[in-house]
């Protein structure tokens, strides 16, 4: 309960800081400071210096601690990298389930930790590969999944018993963990042990990704299913990935993407608890999901942040008493939005510096972004690079050698503190709205972040902010990168298999085990059994999205620009 | 009613991806030049597109996408277009498009394709060179 | 007759289309078509929305389409969006609500910008509003903001006016008080589900009711409603409503044509007079250059606005200046 500072400290410090402050002026009023104004990439105004006197009030105990402590601001383990590092887990998916698959087996070879998934459009917003929205989609930005018969082509060979898998997947990811249970299940493997994460947080889709298929409120209810077949029944899975890489990704500031998520992080636990689950069964099963800018210390300072706000969210609001139900556990991709299609191989080392900032933030896994991102599907070099710059930073640089290396840097401590207290306003006025349903549907959420980024958007056309290669040392030479392309032969492929599958199947068993979902969403039993039987009888994706949107009707987008 | 024609431009989302970031920015870019600007929304098919932009007159539909499925999206718009006599609204696109797939796009009608990074003042100037209101 | 009206009049969409842009940027000739459409104008009924922005317009208007199209009714829309001041550009983003409509033949839907151009909004909404008519739509639905003269003015030209509301709306209920009330045929609360909606219910009441001397001669008193018409709740109640004014209007004023009548008519002539006076006028005395001068001549002393004022109105309109 007291200052890190002994008072008597301050009375220097302030003589000394005005008597620099001074020289400085002097030294500027000749030749002025190379900008105007000094802001990070969210165009937070930054200071000369940092000194105690920023952090005057720190607490160490209440405010800082020791890794593994209450609040967690250090980090939720104790021994964090000393112990073991993060999960080096990059995203893949492209094409068919069996060239998801080859990749798959490579990057377990290479060394990786955790498998994770991309879907094509068409399977995230839960439509077949032979529906008419999905022409010419086919596996373009992910593996097209339309039934169990893809998902056990894509986990073929691969111990789904010891390693675990990351779904990025919303509207349609009680279904696609459903199939992965059924995987589990015909290998004769008990779901109790299968491990990994579904994305399945739909109110950032509806804030900022505009991936979605029901409205917000019978989406958070299939949501909440989930949970509660997970907390009793799949208890190594992660069932929502609370996500706000993406809402960073369509434009908000490092603020918005803290407060934003951290309210929908509060409004599952709220339905879960309102579900009568008790908060220390299901919380421990949340995780989170940032992304990692360009501003290294903002960034730092926004991954410390967010583990101390949540830590006290859960445990003074929601009443959590399992330590592990305040921490907030991460997963971390870089910025895909900081990447440029001008000169490329500059992305890798944006890259790095984000994915370090990961790590000084002390992420629990990481993807880091291929350097082709921007211009389409990573290619397997590109990826390898970009795995390699996590390995680099891991065992080379030695940053992952001591725990959190930043914690009582002046800067970074204010700055912590600083955007604790933004996103606390943030959030209060969600609650003041009734909570994060009320501010979608008043397009609260959407509204600040087109503003965001129209702001950001405006200082780099008009140079206040610099990107290397598009505003700022422009060349003209065109840097030939290898691209690489899906085969569009892929769409008539899938297509024939689901034809095929729909011949072969026992169609009255289809029909049926729809039937039971449709009688589950329209009522108050939990889906999940009813689906698990669907997609072991070979229901198609489409066939089961089709029945959520029946009974629940189609969300369309607000237009809010 | 006095004369005053102004640039009328669509700026659509076909295709299933959602990520409308780019799209929003250029329609408020739009807005800011003084031109009009209907938006679609997400989500849309190219025939959606086609039949809103027939209806609205505009001058302009300015395609994005960062999919992966403009390959088929875009040259659909211009073929629908055509089918409706309508091909003298000009198409452009923007999103993530590899190099390699430009001359293409182009070749099936695509006036123009502007890749990331490109700046909003450019696009703008760009509109107001290559569309004239009719 | 033209080839653009018999266009028109044959349904062509393109036609259609191409002339409320015309219309809308004041292009030369459509008068000419105006004129021709005329006499297929009359048919249809109109119904005007206007609310605040966020009280879900496009929303209602999305599913009041849906309904009427079940009813085999076609259906045209005009939904008005405010321009940027600082730009003259617009983001008419209405029609984002209603596109799952844009593939329905039986569905016309246009964006018009609330301009400052001399024949306003008012003019350009009408004249949009025949051209839909003369093309055969048996509903014209008008969705507008109802914020100044200008957009009363154009919910006067409808049959049936739905005032939107939200509930804990409070002192907006007091603005439409100000301004809109008079139009108002039938009130809708929207998003009904959300706390304060039985006080917006008996403040609106109140509100109705304080004019009562007005509904008691077998006058129309405005219905009620509350309705959420993101789910389609409410929506068919609407319908029902307006099919009642519609019978209302048919048996009490002589008929639902409304626009025909001759206190319409002559609001309607009225402000046609004055724009086109002012589009003469100004556009001539601006066009030769007099206008500026006499700015000119006001800012150095030279002259008094009422003085030249006179001097480049009156012959403008062939009245001496003696």
């Amino acid at each position: 309960m007291s200052s890190v500072f002994d008072p008597k400290v301050f009375e220097d410090v302030e003589e000394g800081h005005k008597k620099w402050e001074k020289k400085l002026d002097k030294i500027f009023s000749s030749k002025p400071e190379r900008l105007e104004r000094f802001s990070t990439v969210s165009d937070r105004e930054i200071n000369r210096i940092y000194t105690p006197e920023d952090v005057r009030d720190a607490d160490f105990a209440n405010d800082i601690g020791f890794p593994g402590e209450y609040p967690f601001t250090r980090g939720v383990q104790p021994s964090m990298y000393r112990g073991r590092f993060w999960t080096m887990r990059m995203f893949a998916g492209l094409g068919s389930a069996k060239d998801t698959n080859k990749r798959f087996h490579l990057l377990v070879n290479q060394g990786q930790t955790g498998l994770s998934t991309a879907f094509d459009m068409p399977t995230l917003m839960g439509y077949d590969t032979d529906s008419p929205k999905a022409r010419g989609e086919c596996g373009k930005c992910g593996v097209a999944i339309d039934s169990l018969k893809d998902m056990e082509d894509l986990f073929e060979g691969l111990p789904i018993d010891r390693i675990t898998t990351s779904m990025t997947i919303n509207p349609a990811a009680s279904i696609l963990w459903a199939m992965y249970i059924a995987v589990a299940e015909k290998r004769g493997i008990d779901k109790k042990i299968i491990g990994g994460t579904i994305q399945n947080d739909m109110l950032k889709e509806f804030i900022a990704q505009k991936t979605f298929m029901c409205p917000p409120v019978p989406s958070v209810r299939i949501i909440t299913d989930t949970v509660e077949f997970g907390t009793k029944e799949v208890p190594r899975w992660n069932t929502i990935s609370i996500s706000g890489y993406h809402i960073r990704e369509a434009g908000s500031t490092a603020v918005q993407e803290l407060a934003f998520t951290l309210a929908d992080g509060i409004a599952y636990t709220q339905e879960a608890i309102g579900r009568g689950l008790n908060v220390d069964d299901f919380a421990p099963r949340f995780s989170f999901f940032f992304n990692s800018h360009l501003d290294f210390f903002e960034e730092v300072a926004k991954f410390r942040a967010a583990r101390r706000i949540w830590a006290r969210v859960m445990k003074e609001r929601f009443k959590a008493k399992d330590p592990r139900s305040w921490w907030l556990r991460f997963h971390t991709q870089t910025a895909g939005c900081s990447l440029t299609a001008q000169q490329p191989y500059n992305n890798v080392v944006r890259t790095a510096l984000q994915a370090l900032a990961a790590v000084m933030g002390g992420t629990q896994s990481l993807h880091t972004n291929s350097l082709d991102e921007v211009l389409a599907i990573p290619t397997e070099e590109a990826a390898t690079i970009a795995l390699r710059t996590q390995q680099i930073i891991a065992e080379e640089s030695g940053v992952a050698n001591t725990i959190d290396p930043l914690g009582g840097s002046y800067f970074v401590e204010t700055l912590t503190n600083q955007m604790e207290e933004e996103a606390l306003d943030i959030i209060q006025k969600i609650d003041d709205m009734g909570g994060m349903l009320a501010a979608i549907e008043r397009n609260y959420p959407q509204q600040e972040i087109a503003d965001s980024a129209y702001h950001y958007q405006r200082q780099i056309d008009e140079k206040e902010k610099t990107v290397v290669g598009v505003n700022k040392y422009v060349t003209d030479e065109d840097i030939p990168v290898e691209v690489l392309e899906i085969d569009e032969e892929l769409e008539n492929l899938q297509i024939e298999k689901i034809n095929r599958l729909k011949n072969e199947r026992d169609n009255k068993l289809v029909k049926e085990s729809l039937e039971k979902i449709g009688d589950a969403c329209a009522g108050t039993l939990n889906v999940m059994e009813p689906l698990i039987e669907a997609v072991k009888n070979y229901a198609t994706l489409q066939e089961i999205c089709d029945v959520y949107r029946q009974v629940y009707g189609e969300y369309r987008d607000p237009g809010i620009y | 009613m006095g004369n005053n024609r102004r640039v009328r431009v669509m700026v659509a989302k076909p295709g299933l991806d959602g990520h409308d970031r780019g799209a929003r920015i250029i329609a408020r870019a739009y807005r800011d030049a003084g031109f009009e600007v209907v938006y679609s929304g997400l989500h849309q098919t190219p025939e959606e597109i086609v039949e809103a932009a027939i209806q609205e007159d505009v001058d302009m539909i300015g395609l994005s996408s960062l999919a992966g499925a403009h390959k088929y999206l875009f040259p659909r718009t211009v073929e629908l277009l055509r089918e409706k006599s309508a091909e003298d609204i000009v198409v452009c696109g923007g999103g993530i498009i590899p190099e390699d797939d430009i001359p293409p796009l182009k070749e099936a009608g695509i006036k123009e394709i502007f890749t990331p990074g490109t700046a909003l003042d450019d696009i703008v100037k760009w509109v107001k060179e290559n569309v004239k209101p009719r | 007759m033209t080839d653009v009206a018999e266009k028109i009049v044959n349904g062509d969409v393109r036609a259609v289309a191409r002339l409320i842009r015309d219309i809308d940027d004041g292009m030369p000739g459509v008068r000419q078509v105006l004129k021709e459409l005329y006499p297929s104008t009359g048919n249809a009924y109109i119904l005007g929305i206007t609310g605040a922005p966020g009280v879900g317009k496009s929303t209602l208007v999305d599913q009041m389409v849906s309904h009427l199209r079940k009813r085999d009714k076609t259906v045209g829309v005009l939904a008005v969006d405010p321009t940027s001041p600082f730009s003259g550009g617009a983001i008419l983003g209405d029609r984002v609500r209603m596109q799952r409509h844009s593939m329905d033949e039986g569905v016309f839907i246009r964006s018009l910008a609330t301009r400052g151009h001399f024949g306003g909004l008012t003019q350009s909404t009408r004249s949009a509003i025949d051209v839909f008519d003369a093309m055969g739509k048996d509903y014209i639905i008008v969705e507008t903001v109802g914020v100044g003269q200008d957009e009363v003015d154009v919910v006067k030209s409808a049959h049936t006016t739905i005032i939107t509301v939200i509930p804990g709306m409070g002192d907006d209920i007091q603005a439409i008080k100000a301004g809109i009330l008079e139009v108002g045929d039938i009130f809708l609360i929207n998003k009904a589900d959300r706390e304060g909606t039985d006080k917006t219910l008996s403040d609106l009441r109140l509100m109705i009711n304080m004019d009562h001397k007005k509904y008691e001669e077998g006058n129309w008193k405005p219905p009620i409603l509350k309705a959420q018409a993101v789910f389609d709740k409410g929506v068919k109640e609407l319908l029902e409503e307006i099919d009642k004014h519609r019978k209302h209007l048919t048996e009490h004023c002589g008929g639902w044509q409304v626009r025909r009548r001759e206190d319409k008519v002559r609001q309607e002539l009225g402000d046609m007079i004055k724009s086109r006076l002012i589009e003469e006028v100004l556009g001539k005395i601006t066009e030769t250059g007099d206008f500026d001068e006499a700015v000119n001549s006001i800012v150095e002393g030279k002259t008094d606005p009422y003085t030249a004022c006179d001097k480049l109105v009156l012959p403008a309109i062939g009245v001496s200046t003696g």
